[in-house]
Order: C-alpha cells, then structure tokens, then sequence
C-alpha cells in the first residue's frame, strides 16, 4: 500500500502534469504566432482556383471550426481538450480530408517498431559494454571501446544517420535508399526481409548514437559502484568476475540507468524522427516531414501532441519498473 | 586559471585534443570575416565546379564557394549555439537557485515543470514553432528558440548543487555570522557552481549544435544565411548526392564533426580535473 | 606453537601520480610480525596508523595505488610455507574464505543491497563448495541459527536488518567455511556497546568451536583487553612493540603504549585522563628517526636520528625503543 503512495502516485501526478503542460503549449504556440492558418489555407485554396464569394465564407467557416479557432480563447482550449480527448485531430490539409489521426496511424507502427527496437538494444547494450569497461578500465579494449563511442557521443543523431546514408546508400550501395519495405505488407518472408533490411540502416543509427550516451554513463556508474564497500568485499573472496559483474556492479547502476530512460524517451525520439527523414522512412518523421513542406498544421499538431502524450507516457511506464529493480523500494 | 589550463594541456591528453582543435575551429571563424563574397550572394563564381587549387572545396549549385561559406556556416552555427546556451543556462541557473533557495511549494512548482520539459519531446515542438514561423526566423531568434527549450536539465542540476551547498558547513557560519542571503549566494555558493557551468555550458553547446543543424536541414531556419545544417539543406535540395556533387555536403558534415568532438573532448578533460573521483581515477603506481 | 602466516620487514606503500604530482604514503613501514596457530592476536593503534593496510596486505590484496615495496609474506598453513605475495589468482582464489577470511570495518555495507542475503552466501560458499544450492541453503541456515540469527534472515535483503544483525551475518559469511584464520578489521566500531559485546562473544565462541585463529585490529584497548591473547601495538606504519595481553596491560615498555594504557578510564581512579600531545603523523612524510618521537615526553637525540629496532626484553615481549635498549 504505502508502495503506491509514495513511489506510484506521484508518478502519475507528474505524467498528468506534463501532459496538460505538453498540451497547453501545443495550444498556445499556433495561436502566438502571427500567422493565421485559416488565411493562410485561404490564400492557397483561392490561388488554386476561383471560388464565389458564398463558398469562400462557407469554407473559411468550416476551416474555422477545423482549425479550432473559433470562439475566445477559452472556448478554443476547451474545444480543444475535447477533441483531443475524443482522440479527434482533425483533417489534415496535406491529404484533405483524410483526418490526421488516420495518418498518424498509418506511420506510427513504423516509428514504433524502429524506436522501439533501438532503444532496447542500445539500452542493453550501453549498459552492458560500459559496465565492462567501468569494471574493467585497464583493459586494451575497453580504452578502445570508449575512446570510440565518446567520438560519437556528441555527434548529433542527423550527422549520424547523414553520414551512415552517404556512406552506405551511395558510396556502398548495401542498403537502400528509402522507404521501410517492399512489397506488399504481410507474414512471409520476403516482406520480413525487406523491412529488415530498410530498417537497418536507420536502427543503427539511432543504435550508435543512444548507446555511446548510455555507455558513458555506464561506465561512469560503474566506475562508483567498484568502489563500493559490497564490491570490494566480493572480490576480496574471490568471488568470479563474471558473478560479481552482474550481480555486485550491474545489478546495482540499474535505478539510475531505469530512471535515465525515462528521462532520455524524449531525446532518443527526436533522433528517431530526424534519421526518418534522412532515410525517407515512412513513420511519424517523414510524416512530420511532409507536413513541414505542406504547411499542414493540422498534422504538426497532431503529431505533437501524439508524441507529447506517448513519450510521457512510455516515460512513466519506464518509471513503473523502478520497483522491480530496487528490493528497497520494493520492501519497506 | 592560467596554472589550471597549463595543468590541463600538460596532463589531460582530452584537452589537448580538445583544444587543437577549437583553436582550429577559431581560426576559421576568423577567416569568415575575411572572405570575398558576402554569405548570402549568389551566382559569385562558377557552379558546382568540383574541389580544386582554385575552389579548395569546390563550389555549390548556387554558385557560391563552398569554403568561404563554410566559414560562415562555422561561425554562425556556434553563434545560434552559443545564444542558444547563454539564454538556456541563464534561465537554468536563475530557476534552479531560486528552487533551491527558496524551496518548498515554489520549488515543488518549479520542479515539477522542469521534469514536464525534460520529459516532452522538444524536437516536434521545435519544429512546430519553426514552421508556424517559417520564412521570419532569424539566426537571432533561432538561437532564442533553441534556448528558451533547453533550460530544464541544467536547472534541475544547479537546483541539486544548490541543495547540497545549503547544507554545508560554511554555509551555516555565513548564516550564523549575519551574512545576507544574497551575499551568501553570490561570494560563497558562485565561485563553487563556475566549473559546473563551464562543463555543462559545453554539453548545452553540443545540445544547440544539434538542434541547429536538424532544423536548418529541414529548412526551418534562415536560409539565407550560411550554417551547417543550411549547407547541408541547400546540397539536398539541389540534389547533390544523385548528381556526384558531394563535396557540397562533404564540407559541413565533416565540419560539424570536427566542431563536436574538439568541444566535447575538451569538456572531457575540463570535467575530469574538477570532479576529485574520476582525478583519483587517473592515480598510478609508480617505480 | 605453530606460525601460520609471517611478515618480515613488510614494507606497503600507496604511491600516486596525478597531474604532475607524486605523492608516497608509506603505511606499513617495516613490519616484522608472526601469527601464532590459534591464538587472538590483537593489533593495537590509533586511526590512521596503517592497520588497514596491514589486513591488506596480509590477505594478499595488493591492488594499486597500493604496492609492496619491501619484505615479505608467508602463509604457512599447510605441508610447505608459501610467499603469499607470488601466488596466482587461482590460488589466492582458492585461499581466500577458506584458509583466510576477513571481517571488514564498517560491516554494514559489505552486503549488496540488491541480492537477499541467501544469494550472498551461496555466491560466497559457492567460490569454494560444489553442493548444490539446495545443501548451501540448509548448511547456511544451521550456522546463523547456532549464531543466534532466525531463519527468516536467509530471505531478507541488508536493509531489513539492524545493524547488529548485519555484523553477525558478516560475521557469519567470513566464518562459515571454518578458515584456519580470521582477520578482523574494527569489527566493533559503529556499535553500540550492548552489540558490541554480542560481537565480541560471537568471535570469541567461533575461535573456541572451530579452533581458528583470529586477529583483531582496533584502536578501542577494551576489545583487546577482553578478547586477545597478544597485542602488538602499531603506530605511524610501524611496530612499537609486541607481548601478551597481561604484559601489555601491567607492565608497558614503550612510551606510547604506556600513555595508551594509562589513558584508559578505570574503575574508581577518578584522577584526569592525560592523552598525548600531538596528533599521528601523516603518513606521507612521516617523522625520521623514531616515528613517535615528537610527541615523546622521553625523547633522547638518537630518536630522532634513527629507527629503533625491535628487541627482545622479556619472554615473548619485544619493544622497539632507544629508552629501552639502552637500559638493557
């Protein structure tokens, strides 16, 4: 009981908080801004074609109501958590009238299947070759290990996957160039292969860039916790390295790196949608793409706010495992 | 402080590293103010010629000298990074000391908002705001924009070292000793955030880097100007990888690789001297 | 009496290099000392004075910045005597928990906070045992219950126990696999007074059942007073001198010994306790000569000019002064 007090209740304050704060800003930033999107997508409708002046205000009406601006402010805010709640982003202009949230979905399974992926891996992997490097910082191949993932490190996750398209898609043609599969999508083989192979590329970049990240914080956790009294008193009875690697060192960096994952969703994800664009891979960040040259409001917010609720809410579901890594959460 | 880099550029192969580099990184900032061509002429010297004794790097499709842009781009990029930073960390320090301070339900407020920003995803926010602003962003108010997102982690931070700084002894006989709060915060506690600052200032640098160059390479900054993501842009859009052209986008990339690394290898060796356990880290045995 | 394990002229130093500077703490200094089959030898000296390292050493922890600049180490427990300081890992491996075990200072943290003490012990016993975990566990159980502990401690983890509980599993994790020797580092500070003397029976007990010998560092005289055979008394890395317990107590040679002894609260002697001027030496640049020397209030030239040897004057007592060299 007093578990769900203290650890689990806050923790969904705190999701409810950023989500209203997320939303909230999503909100105001379009109405901040000097453009109008109504006049804007008037402007653009009207310029394609000659419209009668009665059509027009019926469609800056409808337009209206689509982009939620009528009404004062607060009746806007309002319409707008109800939408939103309704699961309803309205249509995007990109794809008139195809509605965002139908869009969104479309892409959102290949996001998902990619983020998800590299942030297990790179995740797993981060923890585990810094923690061998932190526990074992004489070796020669733990100085190479480090020495090339901090190269990394501060590259931002767009060089990266700029850098790994250049040089795989054109100077080595290995890999395609777009797309995430061919074919028509279903169970066999050929599909599975193919979206494996689009999918390559793009996870590894975002693999390099996110394990460097965890892998120096790795190392450094480690490099603590082999000082700790239970560490140096294992190894003093010869307990074997492996043993007390994993369950003396890892085993005890898992709370911070838990709780880093939680906090580095949102980063990780950034990367995900950018290396999208470079490999013109169909999720959310080649939609967001598309949207950007379209002007597609609609669908901007749409995917923000989409990304807002996820990201925190995978965050706290991240946050929700902290338990079951910590026996003195766990037990009072 | 002399003593200190002496110290460091001796002893810290990082810094050294580092520091090779960004007085490299310098000098071409320097030579963009010496450069022929204004950054945003076009049509100034032959198209897409190919790295030679006459184009060091070649020139663009706009007809422009990739290395003078270059130049600019340099500079440009670590000055929208370097507002960027100022801005962000200045917000960081102000809020976190106040959390720290001042403490209960204002810090819980704050807090709490910090963590929403760490949490939300900045990248589609960016974007948004960039798009909604779309052909009026200046490099000045990108560099806001960058900042004014990213104050949220250093906040937390000085928040934390203002905690643990409240609690120390010295601080308690300032107290006890009538020193007012202000002057407590200002000649005790400052002197012990500065080499935090300066670590973290870099990782913010690096962090605005980014960020730059994303949104400039989806075409959401000013393109007039030169940066390294606009460089990168204007090759994509001209179609520089399908028709050979790739030095265009050769000369950024390899650029802001080499502006990453010098910045973060020097804030290696810069954070490994100041934090006592990794400088106990370095001990060997000798004879 | 049988040796079990030697030191002759053991000499220990942290040596560190950083930035430019060197710095060489010389913690054990020359050190000559025998631990006699199943005695309880106490080692005796203030914080500070290289008694830590000492275990270190003995154990064959020698990891840098620590390094053994001089002398030796022979563990003796079986057929052939061994230089401890050569012996592969393998063999350390096989020595550690079964010949030698150590209890460290500070015991309430030498337990991994995420592994239930159960796991502990058979990562612990496993190193030595092929039983399979089932045995470990009922072997585990039988032995803390003869040490006082209730079953249900196997499935707890550090942090559901007192602290007093948490020494006696340490305690227990270092004794189970019966080692011919116990090295016991402060195993009282941090306690308070009821558990102390809980801990100090329970060592007492084990040495008496097993046979094993034990030595015991701590600053604190009342353990030594109550629990050693021998004490031999360390300061600033060095030895000053070495006897049994009751000639230590009754009759002290050495300067410093003496003030330890006298600095001691008795019963019904309401006189004003005198400690010694001064503080123990940093043991970076130690005093030459004598190290107690600037805070001897018998202090003679030659003290601070050279080291006095440790000498025989008394059966089974050797003390290292000039005061008492000259005398005899």
């Amino acid at each position: 009981m007093t578990l769900l007090k203290e650890y689990i209740a806050p923790r969904f304050a705190q999701w409810l908080v950023v989500i209203f704060v997320g939303v909230t800003l999503t909100f105001l930033i379009p109405r901040l801004s000097p453009i109008n999107p109504v006049d804007q997508a008037m402007a653009r409708l009207q310029s394609q074609q000659r419209m009668d002046p009665n059509a027009a205000q019926v469609l800056r009406n409808t337009l209206q109501d689509l982009y939620g601006v009528k009404g004062n402010i607060f009746e806007q805010y309002v319409a707008f958590w109800k939408r939103l709640l309704r699961g309803d982003l309205g249509p995007s202009f990109l794809a008139f009238p195809t509605p965002v949230i139908q869009m969104i979905g479309v892409a959102i399974g290949w996001t998902v299947g990619l983020l998800g992926t590299a942030v297990i891996i790179s995740w797993l992997l981060g923890i585990f070759l810094g923690s061998l490097a932190g526990y074992f910082p004489d070796r020669w191949w733990s100085k190479v290990l480090e020495q090339s993932l901090v190269t990394v490190y501060p590259v931002p996750y767009f060089i990266l996957a700029f850098v790994l398209l250049i040089l795989f898609t054109y100077y080595w043609p290995v890999f395609p160039l777009v797309g995430g599969g061919r074919g028509t999508p279903a169970f066999t083989w050929d599909y599975i292969s193919s979206v494996l192979h689009h999918a390559f590329l793009p996870a590894l970049s975002i693999i390099v860039g996110a394990t460097a990240f965890r892998f120096t914080m790795a190392k450094a956790l480690a490099s603590t916790e082999v000082s700790s009294d239970y560490v140096q008193y294992a190894e003093m009875a010869a307990l074997p390295k492996r043993k007390i690697l994993f369950f003396y060192v890892i085993r005890n960096t898992m709370l911070p790196h838990v709780n880093d994952l939680a906090l580095s969703l949102g980063s990780i994800f950034g990367g995900a949608l950018i290396t999208e664009v470079v490999f013109s891979y169909p999720g959310l960040g080649y939609t967001l793409y598309n949207a950007i040259n379209a002007a597609d409001y609609n669908l901007l917010m749409g995917i923000t706010l989409l990304s807002i609720v996820g990201i925190a809410t995978a965050s706290l579901l991240v946050d929700l495992c902290y338990p079951l890594f910590d026996p003195r959460v766990r037990y009072r | 402080m002399l003593t200190t880099t002496r110290d460091l550029l001796r002893y810290s192969p990082s810094f050294r590293a580092g520091a090779i580099i960004l007085v490299f990184v310098l000098l071409f900032v320097v030579l963009s103010f010496f450069s022929p061509y204004a950054q945003d002429e076009r049509r100034v010297v032959p198209t897409n010629k190919p790295p030679s004794s006459e184009y060091i790097l070649g020139t663009s499709a706009t007809g422009q000298d990739v290395f003078w842009m270059l130049t600019f781009a340099v500079r440009n990029t670590l000055m929208v990074a370097g507002l960027a930073v100022i801005i962000g960390r200045s917000i960081g320090v102000v809020l976190g000391m106040i959390s720290g301070y001042v403490g209960g339900t204002l810090d819980r407020v704050l807090s709490s908002l910090a963590d929403s920003f760490i949490v939300i995803p900045v990248l589609p926010l960016l974007i948004l705001i960039a798009s909604l602003l779309r052909g009026q962003i200046t490099l000045l108010s990108l560099g806001l924009l960058i900042g004014f997102l990213d104050w949220a982690y250093p906040s937390k931070r000085y928040r934390a070292q203002v905690l643990s700084l409240r609690e120390r002894e010295f601080t308690h006989t300032a107290v006890f000793s009538g020193m007012s709060t202000l002057r407590i915060v200002l000649q005790q506690h400052l002197p012990f955030l500065i080499p935090y600052l300066l670590a973290d200032a870099v990782s913010g640098f690096l962090f605005a880097i980014g960020f730059e160059v994303t949104l400039s390479v989806l075409g959401l900054s000013d393109m007039n100007m030169q940066t390294i993501g606009t460089m990168i842009y204007w090759g994509n859009y001209y179609e520089a990888l399908l028709a050979n052209r790739t030095w265009v986008l050769v000369a950024p990339v390899v650029a802001s690789i080499v502006i990453v690394i010098g910045f973060y290898q020097a804030s290696i060796g810069l954070s490994q001297f100041l934090d006592p356990r990794t400088r106990l880290a370095h001990l060997q045995v000798k004879g | 009496m049988m040796d079990i394990v030697k030191t002759s002229n053991l000499k220990a130093y942290y040596i560190t290099q950083a930035y430019g500077v060197q710095r060489t703490v010389k913690a054990v200094d020359g050190i000559s000392l025998a631990i006699r089959e199943n005695e309880i030898l106490g080692i005796a000296g203030e914080s500070g004075c290289g008694k830590s390292t000492l275990l270190k050493v003995l154990l064959g922890m020698v990891k840098s910045p620590l390094k053994v600049v001089g002398g030796s180490v022979t563990y003796d427990f079986y057929a052939s005597p061994r230089d401890a300081l050569t012996l592969t890992e393998s063999e350390l491996r096989a020595t550690r928990w079964k010949d030698i075990s150590y209890i460290p200072q500070g015991s309430m943290n030498v337990l991994n906070p995420v592994r239930r003490i159960r796991d502990t012990f058979r990562d612990f016993i496993g190193v030595h045992l092929n039983t399979s975990p089932r045995e470990m566990d009922d072997m585990v159980r039988s032995y803390l219950s003869e040490l006082g502990l209730p079953d249900k401690v196997l499935n707890s983890f550090p942090h559901q126990l007192s602290g007093g509980m948490r020494q006696r599993v340490t305690i227990a994790l270092a004794t189970i696999l019966s080692p011919k020797l116990i090295l016991a580092d402060e195993p009282t500070s941090a306690l308070d007074v009821l558990v102390q003397r809980g801990v100090i029976q329970l060592l007492d007990e084990i040495r008496q059942r097993e046979g094993n010998t034990l030595v015991v560092v701590t600053h604190d005289m009342g353990v030594h007073a109550n629990l050693t055979n021998r004490v031999a008394v360390l300061y600033a890395g060095q030895m000053m001198e070495e006897a049994d317990t009751g000639t230590i107590f009754k009759q002290p040679r050495h300067p410093y010994t003496q003030h330890l002894i006298r600095s001691l609260p008795k019963i019904d002697d309401k006189s004003e306790r005198v400690s010694i001027p001064g503080q123990p030496p940093a043991l970076d640049n130690p005093p030459s000569g004598c190290r107690f020397h600037p805070r001897c209030p018998h202090a003679m030239d030659v003290c601070q000019a050279e080291v006095p040897a440790l000498e025989q004057v008394g059966p089974d007592h050797r003390v290292a002064c000039f005061l008492v060299s000259e005398k005899s």
